[in-house]
């Protein structure tokens, strides 16, 4: 099929030493690219004419734990509307230094996206306005999608949260700290 | 406009609007920042309903997925169902018979009819259109008894399967659904009536929740908030899948982007899927519906109860799930909110390695401040109900 082979060599060409690799699988183009300056290959992957990836579909995270170096790899699948053309981006990031660019500059749709990778999986991404979890509570510890994070890990209970000005109710604390006093503390 | 004599001394207050809320439809926290009326900002938290989809789903076998993906937009969830077999057929690289893929056509679509009615049914009813809410409900119900009948279930269908259905359809099938969509489109007919030129309806949901053409790029909204948009991106027509590309359907497209687009955009959808389904019944091919690959399919149960060999076909099956070549891909389809997207690992076993489902309201979340910065406290509820958050596509 000459038009992908184009596509895929017209993005070696213009990316140059950032492409790792460029493949197609199931008729899809996926590109693997190094992590460093993902703003700038994102940048042109959007900006140039002949490719015009205007729409970013979908940020995801895959953790190759011991299965791969390096560990972690985060996805992205753009689609050129205009075009109707599709192409994947895989970034391999390395456990030691998980981090990479933010996208939100580029596309402000990626905001919610990186914070579910952040929460998800503990990968940083610099240049994020608000870089904080999203689909867990705050007090969550651990990044539940890493392979090495137990299904059923019992979370540790969260201490009740003292807010200034609220009612608390004498009878309840009394009740604890005899609780307390009785189991010795 | 305060005037220069009457200068009330007054600050912003920070309001926290759900999770638990009467008007919107979900477990979601709005954390508002309002002065008066007027909302200056608006913190999205959602999370509520998260249930760990993608770790659970790397627990089970390929087929044990499915399940999981009902509960997703269980608002429409043989979309799901499809989206899900599609994608690890194509990671499979198998393409199931005719047949099965008309009926997926047609399952999708009384899926998308259901989710639009729920959608629209309920956006209407918290407006105060509570006729009209329960008009749509009737006819959403209609639907609901037709996948009882087809599926056994009214929501938690698990109707299809890894290279084909779970079974064919009844035999009353088609002439049921024609007599149901007699009585859906008298009832839209009606609805039209109540709100389509309802000067209430018009006055909350015109140029309410309006956002811009390439805001909704950037954000990247697709579904029924893109197309109110103006911008003409569908999945079925730009990256067309199953048999989609042999119907005759037309993509309702808005201009302004507000919220009476998006709700006339999606009861024109319901009609555009009933015309789709409408022609899907009548070039039905007959054939069978499970592709002829002993690997992925489960065995006849006469074999399976008098052969050994049958017997270890289905206890491999079963036990330790279809293998899937090892790889990585992605399908979206067009889900009731946009582009529902998987995207699965393989390491070639019976389990999946990595389940991703792109998830159109979660990210449609994401652009929700941008739509009602600006509006008033009021403007919330049409404007979520149009967005139609479902929980369990946003949260997983």
């Amino acid at each position: 099929m000459p038009e992908p082979n184009l596509r895929l060599s017209y993005l070696q060409e213009r990316l140059g030493a950032k492409v790792l690799e460029a493949m197609q699988a199931q008729g899809d183009d996926v590109i693997l690219v190094d992590g460093s300056d993902l703003s700038e290959t994102f940048r042109i992957l959007k900006e140039d004419p002949k490719l015009d990836f205007n729409f970013l579909s979908d940020i995801t995270a895959v953790d190759y734990w011991k299965k791969k170096e390096p560990r972690f790899e985060v996805v992205y699948q753009l689609v050129s509307l205009q075009r109707k053309t599709r192409l994947r981006v895989r970034v391999p990031v390395p456990e030691s230094e998980a981090a990479v660019d933010s996208l939100t500059p580029l596309w402000p749709g990626a905001n919610f996206l990186e914070r579910e990778v952040w929460d998800l999986f503990g990968i940083r991404f610099t240049g994020h306005p608000d870089l904080r979890r999203i689909l867990l509570y705050d007090e969550f510890q651990g990044h539940p999608l890493r392979k090495d994070y137990p299904v059923n890990l019992c979370q540790p209970r969260v201490p009740e949260l003292q807010v200034e000005g609220t009612f608390v109710d004498e009878r309840s604390q009394n009740k604890l700290m005899r609780l307390k006093h009785s189991l010795g503390h | 406009m305060k005037s220069e004599s009457h200068e009330l001394p007054s600050e912003i207050m920070e309001l926290q609007m759900g999770p638990s809320h009467p008007a919107t439809h979900g477990t979601i926290k709005f954390n508002l920042k309002l002065e008066g009326e007027k909302v200056l900002a608006c913190d999205v938290e959602v999370g509520y309903l998260h249930r760990g989809f993608d770790k659970s789903c790397e627990q089970v076998t390929w087929t044990q997925v499915i399940p999981y993906t009902d509960r997703l937009n269980y608002a429409s969830p043989l979309i799901n169902n499809v989206g899900y077999a599609l994608a690890v057929e194509k990671l499979i690289g198998a393409e199931t018979p005719p047949r099965c893929q008309y009926i997926r056509v047609i399952v999708s679509e009384l899926a998308r009819i259901h989710d639009h009615l729920t959608c629209c049914g309920m956006a209407a009813s918290e407006l105060g259109a509570i006729t009209a809410g329960f008009y749509m409900i009737e006819a959403r119900e209609m639907i609901t008894r037709i996948t009882e009948d087809l599926t056994g279930a009214r929501l938690t269908v698990t109707y299809v399967r890894i290279g084909g259905l779970k079974h064919d359809l009844p035999k009353d099938f088609s002439a049921r659904v024609r007599q149901s969509f007699r009585i859906i489109r008298k009832l839209l007919e009606d609805c039209d009536r109540l709100l389509s030129r309802n000067r209430i309806f018009i006055d909350r949901m015109s140029g309410v929740g309006v956002i811009s053409r390439d805001a909704a790029v950037g954000y990247s909204l697709t579904g029924p908030i893109l197309r109110a948009t103006g911008i003409s991106y569908d999945v079925r027509k730009a990256f067309p899948y199953l048999v989609y590309d042999q119907f005759d359907f037309d993509v309702p497209l808005g201009s302004k982007g507000d919220n009476y687009d998006r709700f006339v955009c999606r009861v024109q959808e319901i009609e555009q899927s009933m015309r789709i389904i409408e022609q899907a019944l009548e070039k039905l091919p007959v054939g069978p519906v499970w592709i002829d690959d002993p690997r992925f399919v489960l065995p006849e149960k006469e074999k399976v109860y008098n052969s050994i060999e049958g017997l270890m076909h289905h206890f491999k099956i079963i036990m330790e799930g279809v293998h899937v070549p090892a790889g990585e891909t992605y399908f979206a389809v067009e889900g009731g909110n946009g582009e529902l997207g998987f995207y699965i690992v393989s390491d070639g076993g019976g389990r999946p390695y990595r389940v991703r489902v792109r998830p159109p309201c979660f990210i449609a979340m994401g652009a929700f401040h941008k739509m009602i910065e600006g509006y008033m406290v009021a403007d919330i509820v049409p404007t979520f109900g149009m967005v139609n958050m479902i929980g369990g596509e946003c949260d997983r």
